[in-house]
């Protein structure tokens, strides 16, 4: 039925499958939304939040989503700027990933503020000392970036394409999209940067604070480089992913290798760095403030086994795994890895989050357990479903496998 | 961030000796703010509590068993951890005095502040507050109401130190100059044993001038460097002891 408006040369299943598939995503969508509704009626004092856990899931989320869409900026980067052709086969869905993950935050971000209304008080009155307010200006920009580099695809879509004028629009674009791969990289590495840095500058806790590089603290360069050493392959599983669903090969397997390799030389050198900065944390700074390692954990959420989680079997493990070639090339370990990987940055995340304000810092304070509620979990979810919708969307009527009619044309 | 020094230092000193933990300071606290009654105050955590009252113990067991007080007012740091990182410049220490402030009507409540502070001095209005009946009428007139979803905290009363001010000015003082005792928090007003005191510590005049320099003086946290402007006071060794984090082999 709606056959002409596919991408050239490609088939798709039939409009009824579609709707079914679309309206079972939209029940956790609509779900959200009514958490939403509530949230906005009566303030964020309906979620699992409290006063000793300002942030919870939904910053846990918001930093995960935005590590993992880290694929975009670095793949645009290295695509743009490096210019490794191969990977234009991914580069398209990578940027559409990372405009979901970047605009799912955003939302997030508005519920998450108890005044929302004034959330433009961050471009009016910033704080220049405050890492948050560069996050601020960094993710807007860097979400508009996302838009342009996102625009030109939406106007190849074959029958928007049809019209000279956007032909032509889309065609500028594209060719300034080194210039936009260039900014977005630049604004991109600062804001998962300043993410980093927002945690590592809280000097009242003693968990997350790291000293540092003039006004950065370590965690500023971990953050990114976890990133980068994450967002690739999480573009390789979505990929993945959708070619399961549809039955489909979308991406060459050598695209996917290489974002491994790439990816794992980053986790590499993150996880490189990542265990110095743990063994100077431990031994070097906690006892300057008469903490032991020991002291950081506690029962099983926040146990010692996040920690070896994060950086055994989801940093070094899957690290060595992508740098090395036969695994590499074997796709059931190149995907298991990716997942640790995927894994163990969220772990950083939470732990980075949750645990570093669940330590009682004062001797006398207790630890206490946070547990998000359903809103938060609905509203969760709905990003989660925001990001299927779209990207089913996008699939299905939008030209982002350049590799899509010819790997399925002998079939 | 660069500490600001002001020649007038409001500083509180609590003797945990004499605090008996009946909590009127929390009580006229929460009066004099204007701090809503929550319907179901059952969740501690989401209560508002300007000034917090904890119990201390020394770990053994009866007869043993000794308990100590410690009010938790905000301890208006010298090196907040709080202000740097509002992005917002919601709150700030930059008023004579050194009293970290909090301008509720720029404050988004992204909460960051109450990330960075360890002693969990802010408190964030998780509703709108809700006034029982009659009692909207009963309101402190000196001190604003908070909308819902902004972060609060301790101020040392600060529009009482504006009182005291306008009172030195009428009077022919200087209004930066004020005398011992002019200038009170409610929570001192309502201590029934006399345990708190209140005063500018850099002025000789001031009983905390040399209350703070008491032996048994000791501020919370002291090695995060973030240098409160509470003071508190035991003779008790074991409740000096749970002033900071120690490691076993530190001699205390
Ligand atoms: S006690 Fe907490 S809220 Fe008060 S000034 Fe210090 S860091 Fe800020």
């Amino acid at each position: 039925m709606d056959s002409n408006l596919f991408p050239e040369g490609v088939t798709r299943c039939g409009l009824p499958k579609f709707s079914l598939w679309m309206a079972f995503v939209s029940i956790f969508f609509l779900w959200g939304v009514y958490a939403a509704v509530i949230i906005f009626a009566n303030g964020i004092g309906v979620t699992g939040l409290d006063n000793y856990f300002g942030f919870g899931l939904w910053i846990t989320f918001d930093l995960a989503v935005i590590a993992l869409g880290a694929g975009a900026f670095f793949t645009g980067f290295l695509k743009y700027i490096l210019k490794i052709d191969q990977l234009k086969n991914i580069v398209n869905l990578a940027v559409i990933l990372g405009f979901l993950c970047y605009s799912g935050a955003m939302l997030i971000l508005t519920m998450d503020i108890g005044q929302p209304i004034r959330a433009w008080f961050g471009y009016w009155h910033p704080n220049v000392h405050s890492m948050l307010t560069e996050v601020i200006f960094c993710i807007t920009c860097y979400c508009t970036v996302l838009v342009i580099e996102f625009i030109p695809l939406i106007l190849e879509q074959k029958q928007l394409n049809k019209i000279p004028f956007l032909h032509h629009f889309a065609h500028h674009l594209h060719v300034n999209m080194a210039l936009f791969a260039g900014i977005g990289t630049f604004l991109s590495t600062f804001h998962q940067g300043s993410l980093g840095g927002m945690y590592g500058v809280m000097f009242g806790r003693p968990y997350a604070f790291r000293d540092g590089f003039f006004i950065w603290p370590w965690t500023f360069f971990l953050f990114v480089l976890s990133a980068v050493g994450s967002g690739p392959v999480f573009t390789v599983l979505v990929c993945t992913l959708i070619e399961k669903m549809t039955g489909k090969k979308l991406v060459d397997y050598k695209v996917k290798a290489l974002m491994g390799k790439i990816a794992g030389s980053m986790l590499c050198l993150y996880m490189f760095f990542k265990i110095i900065d743990t063994w100077a944390w431990a031994t070097g700074y906690l006892p300057s403030v008469g903490f032991t390692f020991d002291e950081m954990f506690y029962g099983n959420v926040y146990g010692k086994w996040l920690m070896w989680t994060e950086l055994g079997l989801c940093g070094v493990v899957p690290a060595i795994m992508l740098i090395t070639p036969s695994i590499r090339n074997n796709p059931t370990l190149l995907y298991t890895a990716a997942i640790l990987d995927c894994i163990g940055i969220s772990i950083n995340r939470y732990v980075f989050t949750v645990q570093t304000i669940a330590i009682p810092v004062m001797p006398f304070d207790n630890w206490e357990i946070y547990t998000p509620n359903w809103a938060e979990w609905a509203t969760s979810g709905m990003i989660v479903a925001y990001g299927a919708l779209a990207l089913s969307l996008c699939y299905r009527y939008l030209p982002v496998f350049p590799q899509e009619v010819k790997l399925n044309s002998n079939k | 961030m660069q500490q600001i020094e002001f020649d007038t230092k409001w500083t509180m000193v609590i003797d945990v000796d004499k605090c008996t933990g009946c909590g009127a300071c929390m009580v006229s606290c929460q009066a004099e703010n204007n701090i809503a009654p929550m319907e179901d105050g059952s969740n501690k955590l989401k209560t508002l509590t300007w000034l917090l009252v904890y119990e201390l113990n020394n770990g053994k067991d009866f007869p043993e068993r000794e308990s100590a007080y410690l009010p938790r007012p905000c301890m208006q740091c010298g090196k907040p951890a709080c202000v740097p990182v509002c992005p917002v410049v919601a709150t700030t220490k930059d008023e004579e005095g050194g009293i970290v402030s909090q301008i509720y009507p720029r404050c988004i409540g992204c909460r960051y502040c109450m990330a960075a502070c360890p002693y969990h001095a802010r408190y964030f209005g998780w509703f709108d507050p809700i006034w029982p009946e009659g009692m909207e009428k009963a309101l402190s007139p000196s001190t604003s109401t908070r909308p819902r979803g902004v972060v609060e905290k301790c101020n040392f009363c600060h529009s009482r130190l504006l009182d005291a001010r306008a009172r030195a000015r009428a009077e022919d003082m200087d209004p930066n100059k004020l005398p011992d005792g002019w200038y009170k928090p409610a929570c001192l007003e309502a201590c029934p044993t006399g345990a708190i005191s209140f005063g500018d510590s850099k002025n000789p005049e001031h009983k905390v001038h040399d209350l703070i320099k008491d032996k048994n003086a000791f501020r919370l946290l002291e090695s995060l460097g973030m240098d409160p402007q509470v003071y508190y006071i035991s003779r008790r060794d074991w409740v000096r002891e749970q002033s900071d984090n120690h490691l076993p082999k530190d001699k205390h």
